[in-house]
């Protein structure tokens, strides 16, 4: 009993050292997930950003019809890496709504001239408001909204294109 | 040469993540007119995480999401809100990670309880010690 006492502190010592040791080699995840998920859309609306290119309300999210709502920018070198895949998911009949953040029409022609235009919408979000109202922390970021406007799913960072088939299935089996 | 070369390619070198060519929302760093409110929007500000750099407040960032946060906290501010409204309004979106004032739950409790009962056991521990010598 004595001696089981005296190795108490030593084996508490070792235990918080194991946990210390193992939080440091286990890479931290920074990534900064929605509160959004599974709640209703919250309301906003955008004006257009490009003139023949529709801005974006909430209102459209109502239809019945599942979309993928994709926050992007011009600027945002991720995005560029992104767009064969949105290309990818248009193709497959999924709507995609966009909405622009901090950017300007002429940036934007040109980044659509570039990598393709798959987007049925785009709003202007200049301050980006509609961003914090979703809980994205960054661009590009899509969310998958069901027919009743409802947050199914949030994607941070870039879609790969091996992510491109669960999407469209995920989109399917909302319908 | 070589350093030249360094030199250049440091010059032209630019972030990956480049940030936007739109200048700060007008809120972003001007102060409200009004220095109560200002204060106020100032107090919350300090409290709030910029989800960008994630180490510091959004009153101390220059991420242009912070900018952007700030506007949203003054603009709110200015419209009457109470800061605590504004914290909900952004716990809802981010979760608890968003604020640097956590609310006590569940998983929070250890932080706060943990200290207070580290206070007990060395004061029991203290008045076992000064017994013995006391004898």
């Amino acid at each position: 009993m004595k001696g089981l006492k005296l190795w108490l502190p030593l084996v508490a010592f070792v235990a918080v050292l194991g946990i210390i040791a193992s939080a440091l080699y286990r890479p931290a995840d920074r990534t900064v997930y929605s509160a959004m998920v599974g709640k209703p859309l919250p309301a906003f609306e955008t004006p257009p950003l490009l003139p023949g290119k529709p801005g974006l309300a909430s209102a459209a999210f109502h239809d019945g019809k599942p979309k993928l709502l994709n926050i992007f920018a011009s600027w945002c070198v991720p995005c560029v890496a992104e767009a064969p895949q949105l290309m990818a998911l248009k193709a497959a009949g999924v709507t995609i709504e966009g909405v622009a953040i901090r950017d300007t029409p002429q940036a934007m022609r040109d980044f659509l001239a570039r990598v393709g235009d798959p987007y049925a919408a785009i709003g202007d979000d200049t301050a980006s408001a509609v961003q914090l109202s979703l809980g994205s922390s960054g661009v590009p970021e899509s969310f998958l909204i069901d027919g009743n406007g409802t947050i199914l799913l949030q994607h941070v960072g870039d879609i790969r294109a091996d992510e491109v088939p669960g999407i469209v299935a995920k989109l399917r089996a909302a319908r | 040469m070589r350093r030249a070369a360094l030199a250049l390619s440091l010059l032209a070198a630019a972030p990956a993540f480049a940030d936007s060519t739109l200048p700060a929302a007008p809120l972003a760093n001007t102060q409200l007119p009004d220095p109560v409110l200002e204060a106020k929007a100032q107090a919350l500000m300090v409290t709030l995480r910029c989800l960008v750099c994630q180490g510091q407040s959004i009153a101390d960032s220059d991420a242009e999401m912070a900018g952007d946060m700030r506007a949203l906290v003054r603009q709110r501010i200015q419209a009457g809100e109470q800061p605590a409204q504004i914290r909900d309004w952004l716990v809802a979106r981010y979760g608890d990670y968003v604020t640097y004032d956590p609310p006590f739950s569940l998983l929070t409790a250890p932080l706060w309880i943990a200290p207070l009962a580290l206070i007990a056991i060395g004061l029991w521990l203290a008045r076992a010690c000064f017994r013995r010598r006391r004898r």
